[in-house]
């Protein structure tokens, strides 16, 4: 692989930019790979680089039925930020954020990681004790976040609105090293540098089947033939559920969309993320100036990636009273991911009941901040076999046991 | 957007009058069953890409619970029925089946 740099810029453009290679194989499928990791997003890619980088594992295929980083991966709100009230959630989200800080340096990528910081709106009372709660949780964890009033909000975003009619800002919680970063270049950075380990990459390749024998995973059947494999990894996202059914085995997941939108691209107006989570949306601008969106997941079940428009009507209602420079906005494009929650609204990193079988799902509507703290983690539980200490608590036997990491009280609805 | 009927009230109710209620016919267990059976109960979901047996409940109208079958690949809706039943109509079943003859059946 040739490395990204300002000598390779001027290099190409001496030569008209002729001698770019492409960033990722696009190989034929092997017979058989010691891991075949299903789901070529965020979650995957970074499980497979880990894997490589951390314990010498590159005789992998990551298998990809779309494009390569074409779910949830390329359909957030690029929002990073650790401040969960949960230690297990803290520690692997503080992994992850800090994994982002060298990510770009790491990758030889520029993932346009923005420590801007994250503000996260109290607009009532419960959520004011509810933060200030997390923010000594965050004190205990090392996790760096600070309770700040309502002038310190309005210093830090100028244009809210802190006297709303209905939801007035009566504080935040402030984590300055949150911040966002280019979900795309994530993905396709991971890809570049798991291709360059000699790691496969497969697009456009469905799993039909999983095969087994003697209570052993054997390998996968797919769109392009059968693939033979020592251990399978289902780092799927929203199609978990599915996966697992083939696998035989069922999962304690909802699958449901979630949206987001962006506006037109306006003058730089705002810094930092700010997450109002009582009314449901979150906001942020984007390098281009679009403002990026998101909002709370429908009810019900659905594999459809498009959402309820009473939804988005909610979510864009509410930003306007807290941030009425927007009201004049037009909004450019709206999608929808389908995300997989789970009960206590934390993921599952896990064996599963199919020997040399792991699955990593159940982000829900927080994916793309865990990107590398859970790959980190995902790659330590196939390599030995046993999670480490920073998955060991997100098992899925915690259903049984009644172990719940619950932080559905506090971050049920954004992320 | 969703609409569907409330066969305890009898109107086309919108999707802003209803609440998910999540997978219909679900076999609960009580005290004295295995931690295995609790978790199935409590936790493990058919999450089907496909139809979909769920419960809603009519927040804004009636205020009473109903089942619907759906399909969440299209989200197509295929009908509503009583929620005092602890299997879906045998004719509904049927109309589905005839749509979708690859459907493995409701189970």
């Amino acid at each position: 692989m040739r490395r990204y740099s300002a000598f390779a810029i001027a290099r190409e453009g001496a030569r008209y930019h002729q001698g770019w290679e492409r960033a990722w194989n696009s190989p034929v499928p092997k017979k058989k790979y010691d891991v075949i990791i299903v789901g070529a997003g965020g979650h995957g890619l970074a499980t497979a680089f880990y894997l490589g980088k951390n314990f010498g594992i590159t005789n992998v295929a990551i298998i990809e039925k779309g494009w390569l980083g074409g779910g949830n991966t390329g359909r957030n709100t690029t929002i990073i930020r650790s401040n969960y009230l949960q230690d297990p959630s803290a520690a692997i989200y503080e992994k992850a954020r800090s994994l982002y800080e060298t990510m770009s340096q790491d990758l030889n990528y520029n993932v346009m990681f923005s420590p801007r910081g994250v503000i996260m709106l109290a607009q009532t009372q419960s959520e004011i004790r509810g933060y200030q709660r997390t923010a000594h949780a965050n004190a205990l964890q090392g996790v760096t976040t600070e309770w700040i009033e309502p002038a310190r909000v309005k210093e830090l975003v100028p244009i809210i609105n802190l006297d709303g009619p209905r939801y007035p800002v009566l504080g935040g919680l402030w984590q300055a090293r949150g911040g966002t970063a280019r979900h795309d270049a994530v993905a396709w950075g991971y890809a570049r540098a798991c291709s360059d380990m000699g790691m496969d990459i497969i697009q456009k390749c469905e799993v039909t089947g999983v095969m087994q024998e003697g209570g052993k995973v054997t390998g996968v059947q797919t769109t392009k033939g059968d693939i033979a494999c020592d251990k399978l990894a289902m780092v799927v996202a929203g199609n978990a559920g599915d996966l697992a059914g083939q696998a035989g085995f069922r999962l304690p997941l909802d699958s449901v969309a979630l949206q987001a939108l962006v506006s037109e691209p306006i003058k730089p107006c705002m810094d930092v993320v700010v997450m109002a989570n009582t009314v449901h949306g979150y906001m942020s601008q984007s390098d281009k100036g679009e403002m990026v969106i998101g909002g709370g997941t429908d009810g019900f079940n659905n594999y459809t990636q498009r959402g309820s428009f009473h939804h988005v009507e909610e979510t864009v209602r509410a930003l306007i009273e807290t941030f009425p420079i927007i009201g004049r906005l037009k909004m450019l494009r709206q999608w929808g991911g389908i995300v997989d929650v789970t009960g206590d609204r934390s993921p599952i990193i896990s064996k599963t009941p199919l020997g040399n079988t792991f699955i990593n799902c159940g982000w829900g509507t927080g994916g793309f901040k865990s990107i590398p703290g859970s790959g980190w983690a995902m790659a330590e539980l196939v390599a030995k076999g046993e999670p480490g200490p920073l998955a060991a608590d997100f098992g899925l036997n915690r259903f049984r046991e009644g172990r719940f990491i619950d932080e559905s009280v506090a971050a049920g609805v954004a992320h | 957007m969703l609409t569907l009927h409330c066969p305890n009230c009898g109107v086309m109710a919108d999707e802003t009058e209803l609440h998910a209620e999540g997978e219909a016919h679900i076999k609960r267990f009580g005290p004295g069953s295995s931690d295995e059976e609790f978790e199935n109960y409590l936790f493990e979901r058919k999450n089907p890409k496909g139809v979909h047996f769920e419960r809603w409940r009519h927040v804004a109208g009636c205020g009473k619970y109903f089942h619907a079958a759906r399909n969440t690949m299209t989200l197509e809706v295929y009908g509503t029925y009583s929620a005092q039943t602890l299997a879906p109509p045998k004719t509904l079943v049927n109309a589905i089946k005839k749509k979708h003859p690859e459907w493995e059946g409701w189970a």
